[in-house]
């Protein structure tokens, strides 16, 4: 059960979509795979989905291998693409029907599988679904990948361009489901959602950079890092840029992370550096690392 | 079987939430035989002719008043010769020539019988062929009078000669044209862009990640249509028998059973359309360009096959809706039966079978 | 007015020269609409506003001159060259033959796109894509410009090289204007505004809307905000 990718590597015309990707993921585990747009991940779901066929490696999704097997998996996986992909002109009651319907099974039958989710949005099940808000079609399409009570659910990126409190509902709802003992695998292009997983894999141009768990990730980071603040953003980073000694310089926000080459890194050396380029109200204070300096580190 | 039901419960809710289109597809077939049936009027009313009267006599005389006194010509000029034909054709002035032969009194009296030949502009066969058979009637009436004085019965023959357009379009041929470009837009072209829509919404992703099969989404998809097609193939038929009162010479039966074999046809070809298209636009136009056109231009539907270029003949075979309006001409004019449209019926099957293997063959079940 | 719901209530804000200014708001919350009202492409029911010293009403094409536009939708067209699209942006704004040329060979440059400014612009990477866009709404040196979720989905060291960019052009006295609802966005903004259902409920700098509900990130400042 659970996931079993081997040496997955996909490639379209020239551009190698995914190389040597490898990872196991555990039953019932919710598993992020954390990377920016063109990194794989859709075609990655696609080939553990059983849409497409790999150029070279193996999977088994729940125990079923994705090219032998390909008709158990496609009974016994939830499916949530990227787009939203459900019927604009039938209303919510009508598309979870249709898809309770083509799986061989009635709402009834897994109702207490989505029921937290569905009562949500049932006030409005007469209502078409292209007249949903962005949450509440994410919602539906969650249920509609739910109805069938598959042993795996693949969600490709459901929180993008999805509003901060629905993202959070969401989150909540995987986190619910997951007590269920559905396996879950997660894509995602926030930093902030890897912490929800329980293991995270970072990937960038088809490749794996780290697989782990968000708390442990961080501490792979090699360097301390240090939040600079001054009265100037862009002069902090072009003073830093110019800096010998840097190792990496990222605005983080209202902050600037930075890192330094040398073991012996001294603050007050810093600080005079920038204060000779003019800059005032100074702050270096060290900080934690976080997914995302994690993956620009490895990614680099 | 519960899916499948369940599939095309879905499309039904597809079409008839999609007001507008569902207008189209109803509205169409009815606007355009009222459009073409209209059009065509075989009522014809102060057409203006010429006169050549090589013969000058009394009888030539006479018809001519009797032509002249009718509503439904007017003598516009009276010509002398042959060569004045043309130019006045030409410049449009006229729809028709008639021209006495020589001694024409004197034939009828001597060898009982003479000729008038009605040269009409066939660029407008419709009027040409009703200008005709006026003439014609109007020669009967004069001569049922005259033959009642004497006791040998006269012969006037008309020849009909046409001009530009030898081969004459029958005035019902819109009908079988009309059905099939219908039949073929319907079921082609809303099969195409139905499965398309698919794809460009995503759905289709999971569907193919779901249980239900590739031939149950297609058989699916195609079900709700071959109904629609045939609700618009009865619309016409019956539009055609009651308003214009065409009459069917043929059974109803084999124009039915011939009907949905061409529905077939076009839902086969609009499935393969699908296959190759990954957006409704695409879909759409490649249903245009690549059906729509080839039925109105060399289907023979509006313009005559024998008068195209050879290669375009040569071309013309591969296009179902030819044979399909060689059938329904056949059963709908001629009133043949299956034995003289056995050919025709045998080419529409093979073609059906080829597409639906193709489709098959090139039916995806997976993203690539 | 749009249907029976008003997209936009009454909304005050002034945005200073050179400053970064965020515009953020769920989805539908009427950040299009009040975006549609600055650039002139649709006028408010009510209210006044200016742009860069032009009025909303009647100066439209001199706003049209002097603000530069890109969104994640569109922003440049896939079957033109990287110069191309430059050249042809260029001639929109009136530039000079010889200005354009100068403008394309200096922004190819400095964003070290010389092996590919003969490439189609759809086969190259979102995040590149992004910043080629960004410097062609700067091409014609606009007072303002609106940008529209600029770095959703693009990576991470890719989106700091574009935020390093618009501290630049923010630094030489280019007014930026922000939209969206990517929270991390928001955190590299001078000033933000949230708004929640056509209203505006915060306007502050980041730093200070975060103390003011005490939690660690722009993210829980707008869940704090949209729950009332």
């Amino acid at each position: 059960m659970g996931l079993k990718v081997n040496n997955i590597s996909k490639s379209f015309k020239k551009v190698n979509a995914l190389e040597q990707v490898t990872f196991h993921i555990k039953p019932g585990e919710l598993f992020g795979l954390i990377g920016p747009d063109g990194a794989g991940k859709t075609t990655l779901f696609r080939i553990l989905t059983t849409l497409l066929i790999a150029d070279k490696g193996s999977a088994t999704v729940a125990g079923y291998d994705v090219l032998k097997d390909y008709k158990s998996i496609r009974n016994n996986v939830g499916y949530m693409p990227g787009k939203f992909s459900l019927y604009q002109d039938l209303t919510i009651e009508e598309n979870l029907t249709f898809f309770a319907t083509i799986f061989g099974t009635t709402i009834e039958e897994n109702y207490n599988l989505i029921e937290d989710i569905y009562v949500q949005i049932e006030p409005f099940k007469n209502r078409r679904a292209g007249k949903l808000s962005g949450g509440m079609k994410q919602k539906l399409a969650l249920c509609c990948a739910l109805i069938h009570k598959p042993k795996v659910l693949f969600l490709d990126e459901p929180t993008t361009g999805v509003d901060p409190v629905s993202r959070k509902e969401f989150w909540d709802m995987l986190k619910r489901l997951q007590t269920k003992g559905i396996t879950m695998l997660v894509s995602t292009p926030y930093m902030d959602e890897a912490a929800l997983c329980d293991r995270i894999a970072l990937i960038q141009e088809g490749k794996i950079l780290e697989i782990d768990t968000p708390k442990s990730i961080v501490k792979h980071y090699p360097k301390p890092i240090y939040n600079v603040t001054a009265n100037n953003t862009y002069k902090v980073i072009t003073s830093l840029n110019m800096y010998p000694f840097n190792h990496s310089v990222y605005p983080f926000g209202e902050h600037v992370h930075y890192t330094d080459k040398r073991d012996s890194f001294n603050i007050k050396e810093l600080h005079n550096y920038l204060e000779q380029n003019g800059l005032k109200n100074i702050t270096i204070q060290k900080t934690k690392a976080t997914i995302e300096d994690t993956f620009m580190e490895l990614a680099r | 079987m519960k899916r499948f039901i369940g599939f095309v419960k879905k499309e039904f809710y597809h079409i008839f939430r999609d007001k507008r289109s569902l207008f189209i597809l109803f509205g169409m077939p009815i606007a355009q035989i009222l459009l073409f049936g209209f059009a065509i009027t075989n009522e014809i009313n102060n057409v203006d002719i010429a006169i050549l009267d090589h013969s000058k006599d009394a009888t030539t005389k006479e018809i001519i008043n009797k032509i002249s006194a009718s509503h439904y010509f007017s003598i516009n000029q009276i010509i002398e010769k042959e060569s004045d034909i043309e130019p006045i054709f030409k410049k449009g002035k006229v729809k028709a020539v008639l021209s006495f032969e020589k001694d024409f009194s004197k034939k009828l009296i001597t060898q009982n019988h003479s000729n008038i030949q009605v040269i009409t502009d066939a660029t407008d066969p419709n009027t040409a062929n009703t200008i005709s058979n006026y003439v014609n009637a109007i020669l009967q009436i004069y001569l049922k009078e005259q033959n009642k004085n004497h006791t040998s019965a006269y012969q006037i023959i008309a020849q009909t000669r046409m001009v530009y357009n030898p081969e004459l379009k029958s005035v019902y041929m819109f009908v079988p044209g009309v059905m099939t470009m219908i039949l073929m837009l319907v079921s082609a072209m809303m099969t195409s862009i139905s499965i398309t829509r698919e794809k460009e919404l995503g759905t289709m992703e999971i569907l193919l990640v779901s249980p239900i099969k590739p031939f149950q989404v297609v058989i699916g998809k195609v079900f709700p249509y071959i109904f629609l097609s045939i609700i618009n193939a009865i619309t016409i038929i019956l539009l055609s028998l009651f308003i214009f009162k065409m009459p069917i010479q043929g059974s109803l039966f084999l124009l039915g059973l011939e009907s949905v074999l061409f529905i077939i046809t076009s839902l086969a070809l609009g499935i393969l359309i699908s296959t190759i298209s990954a957006t409704q636009q695409t879909a759409m136009m490649i249903s245009l360009m690549g059906l729509m056109l080839p039925v109105i231009l060399l289907s023979g539907f509006i313009f005559p096959i024998t008068s195209m270029p050879v290669p375009m003949q040569i071309i013309s075979n591969i296009i179902p809706a030819k044979w399909f309006i060689i059938i329904i001409k056949g059963i709908m004019l001629k009133g043949v039966g299956l034995q003289f449209i056995w050919k025709e019926t045998l080419i529409l099957l093979i073609m059906t079978t080829f597409f639906i293997g193709l489709s098959i063959k090139k039916y995806k079940i997976r993203l690539e | 007015m749009f249907g029976d719901f008003i997209a936009v209530n009454a909304i005050n804000f002034e945005v200073k020269k050179g400053e970064i200014f965020g515009f953020l708001g769920a989805n539908g919350a009427g950040k299009t609409t009040a975006i549609k009202m600055l650039i002139g492409i649709s006028h408010p029911t009510s209210g006044n506003a200016t742009i860069a010293g032009f009025d909303i009403y009647k100066n439209t094409e001199d706003i049209k001159k002097n603000i530069g536009y890109m969104s994640q939708k569109f922003a440049l067209y896939d079957d033109l060259t990287v110069r191309e699209n430059i050249t042809f942006f260029g001639g929109i704004y009136g530039l000079s033959r010889k200005r354009i040329k100068e403008k394309s060979t200096t922004l190819i440059k400095e964003l070290g796109l010389e092996d590919v400014s003969k490439n189609l612009v759809g086969s190259l990477p979102l995040g590149w894509k992004q910043k080629i866009a960004f410097s062609v709404a700067l091409l014609h040196d606009p007072k303002i410009v609106f940008l529209d979720e600029p770095t959703g989905g693009v990576d991470p060291i890719t989106r700091r090289q574009f935020w390093e960019m618009i501290y630049k052009a923010a630094h030489q006295g280019t007014t930026i204007f922000v939209t969206t609802h990517y929270m991390d966005e928001a955190e590299y903004c001078d000033r933000v505004s949230i708004m929640v259902n056509g209203k505006i409920e915060a306007l502050n700098t980041p730093k200070k809307l975060k103390s003011q509900f005490n939690v660690e990130s722009m993210n829980d400042v707008f869940l704090n905000l949209a729950r009332g």
